[in-house]
């Protein structure tokens, strides 16, 4: 992948450049797998922060705070997927929504589905 | 999975005249009994378990789109169906929208998978600009029905 550098931003911004974006592997663990309530709930948490957040599965991003992007994964129990956040408060993001994830969605067991 | 999986062709309907949601509910319900996929005495329970599933939060998805879906015991195989409505019904969407494109599914509570790859074709497919505008804009469930072949074969984005 080509990674383009804005020096000017660098500058003006110290720091910013060098802050990688935080990933984390994360297992799809309830039963249903991540399906329209849980990919609600992923949303929600996720518009809680500032950072950039995606989420992906073989090769395929999507931005984590639009549902359909991310029924679109298809997410079953067991499958992995990389959590990616950038930006102030990526690690803040990354810990929120590893674990809803790694609860299994803990609300979720309540429904009716 | 593909639309031919799981919608019923005989149950599409556009210009869906509900305006708002347990209404829309119950004439899609309706198409799918109409067209004998469900049965009579089955009718209001899954009814109810569709709106009990919308009361922990709207299936309105955004976009202009509602998945209003429950699992049943007396259904064997994922079956649903697709309405159009012109004016939009009132969905307490999350984005506030209202929605014009309604996909009702109805699966059997043992096959939770098909559930979600279902939802992962209707979601690929409204991904893309195209294939939503046109399936706003049908006028028949022959156009639908049509769209949704196209989708099938790959005639839109992923």
């Amino acid at each position: 992948m080509l990674v383009i550098q804005h020096p000017a931003s660098s500058i003006l911004h110290p720091g910013m450049m060098s802050r990688l974006p935080i990933t984390r592997v994360l297992v799809i663990r309830n039963e249903q797998g991540l399906h329209a309530r849980p990919a609600e709930m992923f949303v929600r948490l996720a518009k809680q922060f500032q950072s950039r957040i995606e989420l992906v599965r073989e090769g395929r991003r999507v931005e984590a705070r639009n549902i359909i992007d991310l029924l679109t994964l298809g997410a079953g129990p067991g499958t992995e997927l990389v959590l990616e956040a950038e930006g102030d408060d990526a690690e803040q993001a990354v810990d929120a929504l590893v674990r809803l994830v790694e609860n299994g969605f803990a609300a979720e067991e309540t429904n009716n589905e | 999975m593909k639309f031919s999986d799981f919608i019923c062709q005989d149950a599409i309907r556009t210009h869906l005249e509900a305006d708002e949601k347990e209404a829309a509910i119950r004439s899609m319900t309706t198409s799918l009994l109409e067209a004998g996929r469900i049965q009579q005495k089955d009718f209001e329970s899954i009814v109810e378990a569709i709106l009990k599933r919308e009361e922990l939060g709207s299936t309105g998805i955004g976009r202009g789109v509602a998945v209003p879906h429950t699992k049943h015991p007396s259904i064997e195989k994922l079956v649903g169906t697709v309405a159009i409505s012109d004016e939009g019904v009132n969905f307490d969407s999350l984005d506030g929208e209202k929605v014009h494109l309604l996909f009702l599914l109805i699966s059997p509570p043992d096959r939770p998978g098909d559930h979600l790859r279902a939802l992962e074709n209707i979601s690929r497919q409204l991904r893309d600009d195209t294939f939503c505008r046109f399936l706003k804009q049908s006028k028949s469930p022959h156009d639908v029905s049509q769209l949704l072949d196209e989708a099938d074969s790959n005639q839109f984005g992923s």
